[in-house]
């Protein structure tokens, strides 16, 4: 008798683990027409470390899911209408807005964050967004730059994505940006701080996972910029690499830090295939 | 003048938490285990129970299942559940498996709980910052020993 109530009740223990474990089975479709990929094969430079690639919107709960399938809902599109006013907005010492040289965000920047990190010939540098709005700002308007990972760049990073929406990411990572990502896939495989944890160790090896409340993602990052219930904005990819550094007891490096760059291109090309979803809703 | 002040208080300070206690440098291991009571002092298997269930201090069920302690939410499954640890190990390969886990499963996920160096970047606790000082291990030697005395209670039923 009293074993089989002790079987009982692990039986019903279990039950919501097991429930949890692994993504689940939802599609997700914005605005009833946007069809995102959010799982596919793994490419090619992976080399079997991934079976499967994920979006990180399949391991979130049905409520927080939602929130991302309908942009009336949407808590990150007020940023991007926010955006949108910036982009019309002369700034700098040139009294020009981004509309003045890009006209209409909605077909000078459509496809732009699916290739993004990438090589700028130019300046000789792997680019992020972020940088590249910086630039302009700085060297085409005569702006002050945003704070990396502010508000303002945030959002306007956020208008940037939408226009690219269900597009497949596809960051290249040969050529002149190689060395970069070589940095980057060392750093993701980096065990630091003191509780000596690598992007890794939760992320490839525990995707699908419980870590105390936290249900395992692959921390993907096709949904950047991200708003989370959990401070109520629109985080960048580097906040959120910060936070996840900081939690392994470790000294973070900075947003936009030469280290960041080559993560965020490394992470984004272990998301090559799945759709941009940015800006996404995450918990 | 003021730099000397500060290194001697902290050699102090480190000196008086070491004081009857093995540091974390002079810990014996032998094939993983840690034969020796890191204090002398018999371990509070209760207050072992709360370093493993609470965030602040082990957080050991961030990875772990534990059923003995089913008050407590959100148990993680990164690790086996320790259910019946205390059958499966003696209280030296628990002790040894507490203090650097590495050492019984090489290249393991678990953090070593009583060891201050060989870090990469290691961090001011959660601060994200530089450490402004020698580290502290995750764990003090007697909350080693409280945490080995409660997974000896988790026996097989
Ligand atoms: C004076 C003209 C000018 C203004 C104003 C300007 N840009 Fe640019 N922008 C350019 C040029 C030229 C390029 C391509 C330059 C390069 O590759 O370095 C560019 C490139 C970009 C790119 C990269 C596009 C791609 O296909 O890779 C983005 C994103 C961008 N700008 C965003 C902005 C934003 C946001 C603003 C307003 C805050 C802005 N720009 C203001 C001239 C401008
Ligand atoms: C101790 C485990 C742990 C480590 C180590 C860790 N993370 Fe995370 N990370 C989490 C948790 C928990 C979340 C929130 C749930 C989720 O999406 O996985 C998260 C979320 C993320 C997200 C957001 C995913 C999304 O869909 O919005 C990204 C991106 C990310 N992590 C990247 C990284 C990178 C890069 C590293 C290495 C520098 C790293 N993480 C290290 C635990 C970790
Ligand atoms: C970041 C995750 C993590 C944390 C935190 C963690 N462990 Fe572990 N632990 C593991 C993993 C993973 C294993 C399995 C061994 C392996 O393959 O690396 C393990 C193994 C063990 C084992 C042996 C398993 C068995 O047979 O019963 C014990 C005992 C143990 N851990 C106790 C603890 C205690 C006590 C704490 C807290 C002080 C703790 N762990 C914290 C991940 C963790």
């Amino acid at each position: 008798m009293k074993v089989r109530a002790m079987t009982a009740i692990a039986a019903l223990l279990a039950a919501p683990l097991a429930a949890v474990a692994g993504p689940d089975g939802d599609e997700l479709v914005v605005n009833g027409e946007i069809n995102m990929v959010t799982q596919t094969e793994a490419p090619a430079h992976l080399d079997g470390a991934l079976p499967e690639l994920y979006s990180g919107w399949r391991f979130r709960s049905d409520e927080t899911q939602a929130l991302q399938m309908d942009d009336f809902d949407n808590p990150a599109m007020v940023f991007v209408d926010q955006a949108q006013e910036a982009w019309d907005t002369a700034d700098g010492t040139e009294g020009k807005s981004c509309a003045s040289c890009h006209g209409d965000a909605a077909e000078s920047m459509a496809g732009v964050r699916a290739v993004y990190p990438k090589w700028n010939e130019a300046a000789g540098e792997v680019r992020t967004l972020e940088a590249q709005v910086n630039d302009c700002r700085e060297n085409r308007m005569g702006a002050k730059a945003w704070k990396y990972d502010g508000g303002d760049m945030a959002a306007m990073t956020a208008l940037i994505s939408v226009q690219s929406r269900g597009m497949p990411v596809n960051v290249a990572i040969d050529g002149p940006v190689q060395a970069t990502w070589e940095m980057g896939k060392e750093i993701y495989y980096t065990r630091y701080g003191q509780l000596e944890l690598s992007c890794a160790n939760c992320h490839e090896d525990n995707y699908g996972n419980m870590i105390r409340a936290d249900h395992l993602s692959q921390g993907q990052i096709n949904g950047f910029p991200t708003y989370r219930l959990k401070n109520a904005k629109l985080n960048t990819a580097h906040a959120r690499f910060k936070g996840c550094v900081r939690d392994t007891r470790a000294e973070t490096f900075s947003p936009g830090s030469p280290e960041f760059v080559a993560l965020e291109l490394y992470v984004a090309s272990r998301g090559n295939g799945l759709s941009v979803e940015g800006p996404s809703v995450r918990n | 003048m003021k730099t000397t002040i500060l290194t001697l208080a902290a050699a102090l300070i480190g000196g008086a938490a070491w004081a009857g206690e093995t540091a974390p440098g002079d810990v014996v291991y032998a094939d993983g285990a840690v034969e020796a009571s890191l204090t002398g002092t018999p371990g509070d298997a209760a207050n072992g129970a709360m370093v493993v269930g609470s965030k602040k201090h082990g957080n050991c069920v961030a990875c772990h299942q534990v059923s003995a302690l089913a008050d407590v939410p959100f148990q993680g499954e990164i690790g086996p559940a320790l259910d019946g640890a205390g059958s499966r190990w003696s209280e030296a390969e628990l002790r040894g498996l507490v203090a650097n886990a590495k050492l019984t499963f090489e290249g393991s996920m678990m953090p070593s709980f009583y060891r201050v160096d060989g870090y990469v970047r290691p961090g001011n606790a959660y601060t994200g910052k530089a450490p402004d000082g020698p580290l502290t291990p995750l764990l003090s030697a007697q909350e080693i020993e409280d945490v080995v005395a409660f997974l000896a209670t988790l026996k097989d039923e």
